[in-house]
Order: structure tokens, then C-alpha cells, then sequence
């Protein structure tokens, strides 16, 4: 059942991202151009996904625990260390060259296109790149 | 702003919200694509497999949109390869090292008041504007 609203989540989710447009990176890019032909339409999709998720995420992390799971599995950490900052900046710099961020990335295979499928690529070595490093330095 | 198109943006973002309430509320969890994707070398299958369902939920909404004849038939994005893959990596790296893209931080973390993803929405939204500034206007002038 968790394996079914996993799928169910997914696919709402890449539905949202494809009537937003924002799996098209010239739309996302549009958004970035604040000098230029401003396209502020990001705005309205964060501020769609936040009015809902303002209002649900409050009473639902106040149950003991989900429908179909023992726990919450939710980050607590509240510090702001260097390495939030410096890894957010990273990303920006990524996503303003592009305007790709992951979820649009992986959605964006459905357009078939090999552009997407480089990004991707590139993107999961960056992603695991840092926890090979971090392994080899508990090892050694 | 001629190519501002408010009303599917927001009913686009009503649906991401919907998504990621019921995965909270279902499943517990946040609905974070970098976070969904960078745990995909678990070799626990109950850990691999909502990863991947989720991660195929992604592309299967955008072919339905698609077949179902979407006005958003073609993406239109860069196509040069090593800039692809200078940005995906960077991407890569920096989702991972700052905890969380644009779904983790932006959707789910802003609603939960969290300091760290106000902090890093804040980071990758102004860099992103920077870097796009620098390369569109300065280096492209």
C-alpha cells in the first residue's frame, strides 16, 4: 500500500510540475530574468504548493504517527551551518545555468530528450560524489 | 511578463502541494526529490522500492499530461553538453550538501517554518538570479 501511494504521490506530483511547466527550463529561466523578460510564474507555484501544505503539514505532523507508518521520518535539525549555505549556493549556481532542479530533471525524461538524460547523469554523480568521499574518510 | 501564466502555475502548485501532504500523511515522509533520488543505493528493497515507484510517479504524470495532449509538448532547454553537465553535477553536489532542492526546502520545509530551508531557498534562489544575470547578461551581453 505504502509502495502504491509512493507511485500515486509521484505521479500527482509530475502532473503539478507539468501544468506549472516548470519541467520546461526556459519557463524556470524566464523566472531567473529579473533584469530582463521577467516571467514570475515560480512564484505562483510555490505560493500554490505552500497554501496547501501551510494548512495540512501542521495538524498532520501533530498525529502520532502517519496513516501507514510507525513514525514521521522529518528533518529536526534547526542550526544553520556553513554547509546548508554553501550547498544551497552550489545549487543555485546549477540551477540558474540550466533551470533544472531535480524533480523537474527526472520528470523531464518523459520529453525523451538526451539533454535531460545528461543532466540526470551528471546530476546523481554530484549527488553521490560527496558520500563517496565521506565514506573513504571514515575507512581511512 | 508576457509569457506569465498565473492561473496554470498555481493550479500546477495546488497539485504539488496535494502530492506532498499525502505523502506525509500516508507515508510519513517528505515528499523531497533530491532526497528521494540520493537515497537510491540503499540496497534494502523496502527502501528502494517507494523510492523508485515515486521517482517513475514523476515521469508516468508528465506522460500522461503529455498523451493526454498537454499544451507543453516539447521542453525547450540548453543544449550544450558540458554546460549539462557542469550544472547537473553542481546540482548534484549541492542539493546533498545543503539537505534538499526546491520540493524539500521550498514546498515541504517553508510549510513546516523550518530556519534551515528559509535559509536555503533564500541561498539557491538568489544565486540562481545571480548566476543567471552573469551568464545571460554580462558573459552573453
Amino acid at each position: 500500500m505504502k509502495n502504491l501511494i509512493a507511485l500515486a504521490s509521484g505521479l500527482l506530483f509530475g502532473l503539478g510540475l507539468a501544468v506549472s511547466e516548470m519541467i520546461n527550463p526556459a519557463k524556470v529561466l524566464g523566472f531567473m530574468d529579473i533584469a530582463g523578460n521577467w516571467d514570475p510564474s515560480l512564484i505562483f507555484v510555490m505560493g500554490g504548493g505552500l497554501a496547501v501544505t501551510v494548512l495540512t503539514f501542521r495538524p498532520i505532523l501533530k498525529m502520532s504517527h502517519p496513516i501507514l507508518d510507525g513514525d514521521f521520518r522529518v528533518p529536526t535539525r534547526t542550526d544553520i551551518d556553513q554547509r546548508l549555505v554553501t550547498g544551497a549556493a552550489i545549487f543555485g549556481v546549477g540551477w540558474g545555468l540550466v533551470g533544472l532542479c531535480p524533480g523537474p530533471a527526472i520528470a523531464s525524461l518523459a520529453y525523451g530528450r538526451t539533454e535531460s538524460f545528461v543532466f540526470l547523469v551528471a546530476l546523481m554523480a554530484g549527488l553521490y560524489v560527496d558520500r563517496l568521499f565521506r565514506k573513504s574518510a571514515t575507512v581511512s | 511578463m508576457e509569457n506569465f501564466t498565473p492561473v496554470t502555475a498555481l493550479i500546477g502548485g495546488v497539485l504539488i502541494g496535494i502530492s506532498s501532504t499525502l505523502f506525509l500523511w500516508l507515508n510519513g515522509r517528505i515528499a523531497g526529490i533530491s532526497g528521494i533520488a540520493g537515497g537510491l543505493e540503499t540496497l534494502e528493497k523496502s527502501e528502494l522500492t517507494w523510492r523508485i515507484l515515486f521517482l517513475a510517479g514523476l515521469v508516468g504524470g508528465v506522460a500522461i499530461y503529455r498523451g493526454a495532449g498537454g499544451s507543453l509538448q516539447d521542453i525547450d532547454i540548453v543544449t550544450s553538453h558540458p554546460v549539462l553537465i557542469g550544472a547537473g553535477f553542481l546540482t548534484g553536489v549541492g542539493t546533498r550538501m545543503g539537505g534538499g532542492c526546491t520540493s524539500g526546502h521550498g514546498i515541504c520545509g517553508l510549510a513546516r517554518l523550518s530556519p534551515r530551508s528559509l535559509v536555503a531557498v533564500a541561498a539557491f534562489m538568489i544565486v540562481a538570479v545571480a548566476t543567471f544575470f552573469f551568464t545571460r547578461h554580462i558573459v552573453g551581453g
